[in-house]
């Protein structure tokens, strides 16, 4: 175990910052349920169109969203922390979707995957959403049509800079719930 | 039984339907034949029912919204009889305030969904059928729209600015 750790071509995520001795490591709560949920993130993936096969070379072995801590998905909305939808959703389709961000936990992240999820792309339909930021609120966007891998990834350790650095207070903000509320969601 | 030509089947039907048959044309290999809409069951049925022809199959139906015609409503039918390897097609005109067409559901089960879509997209009605609500779109949607007096799109959204994206505001009007 210990060679493998220590093996060049491993990183293994480095402890935050602390006050360090022989026997005992002190350092705040923010930081180390932080650093343990940012590398345990579980996606749900909400895949309707060709993003969604972009995700497919993203979790295959070539870009590995599992480098991640991310190989668990969860198919459950009740178990999962990162919402990613990746494709057109039609207006049809948009009262589904904010049904499964509802019955997602807190704390959760929504990661908005490709022009059409960000912002309708090039249906400037009657039938589709423009941006399903209209019905939940996104916490980061990834542009392109379909984004590559590389891209998804890229939005996805963007996520996990905020899971990071988020206070544990947040999700029980004014701010927060202001924003909730400004979607109707409770 | 020998099978039949579809020349045979433009003739039988032109013998049948005589003056309700209001046009005939070959688009590429199809043949396709516009007809009066009050007769479009009977004919329908007569395909349907004829032994020699045997047109069991609705391949495709829809709506057809064309607005620089006298008649700017259509419904278009595809039907292929399996047995012959036959297809035809059919078109009957129609005006917006005669936008009733006969159910086509009695003789194939397939219309149901093809003619609540029709009704979606382009409100024509189906008399008898049973259930002539909308079936892709939206529930709460007050419009039909693929009808070309409404542009494709969606004109709720206020996040474009027409003068950088050259969206034509006239050019919606001119359709109107």
């Amino acid at each position: 175990m210990k060679d493998i750790i220590s093996s060049p071509k491993i990183e293994v995520v480095k402890a935050p910052e602390g006050f360090e001795g022989p026997g005992f490591f002190a350092t705040s709560l923010d930081k180390v349920v932080g650093l343990a949920r940012k590398n345990s993130i579980w996606p749900l993936p909400f895949a309707t169109s060709c993003c969604g096969i972009e995700f497919m070379a993203t979790m295959a072995s070539t870009y590995d969203l599992a480098r991640f801590g991310s190989e668990r998905l969860s198919f459950s909305p009740r178990q999962a922390d990162l919402l990613m939808v990746m494709g057109t959703i039609a207006k049809k389709m948009g009262p589904v979707l904010r049904q499964v961000y509802e019955q997602m936990a807190e704390p959760r992240w929504v990661l908005s995957v490709g022009a059409c999820a960000s912002s309708g792309g090039i249906f400037d339909s009657y039938s589709v959403l423009q941006g399903i930021d209209h019905i939940i609120p996104v916490d980061v966007y990834v542009p392109g049509c379909p984004p590559r891998p590389e891209q998804i990834l890229d939005g996805v350790m963007n996520i996990q800079k905020l899971i990071q650095n988020e206070s544990l207070r947040r999700r029980n903000s004014p701010e927060y719930k202001q924003l909730l509320a400004s979607y109707g969601i409770e | 039984m020998s099978t039949p030509t579809i020349e045979q089947v433009v003739e039988s039907i032109k013998e049948k339907f005589g003056d309700h048959i209001l046009g005939q044309e070959q688009q590429y290999d199809f043949t396709v034949i516009t007809i009066d809409k009050n007769i479009l069951f009977d004919l329908c049925r007569f395909l349907y029912d004829d032994e020699r022809f045997q047109f069991r199959y609705l391949t495709t139906a829809c709506g057809i919204h064309l607005p620089d015609l006298p008649k700017p409503f259509a419904m278009m039918y595809q039907l292929h009889s399996l047995v012959f390897n036959l297809r035809i097609r059919f078109k009957s005109y129609t005006t917006l305030n005669d936008l009733q067409f006969d159910s086509l559901i009695p003789i194939f089960s397939a219309a149901n969904w093809m003619e609540r879509e029709a009704f979606d997209f382009y409100g024509i009605r189906f008399k008898g059928h049973p259930k002539m609500v909308r079936i892709l779109n939206v529930e709460d949607m007050d419009y039909h729209p693929m009808r070309k007096e409404y542009p494709l799109e969606d004109l709720t959204r206020t996040d474009k600015d027409d003068t950088m994206f050259g969206r034509d505001q006239a050019g919606f009007k001119k359709l109107n």
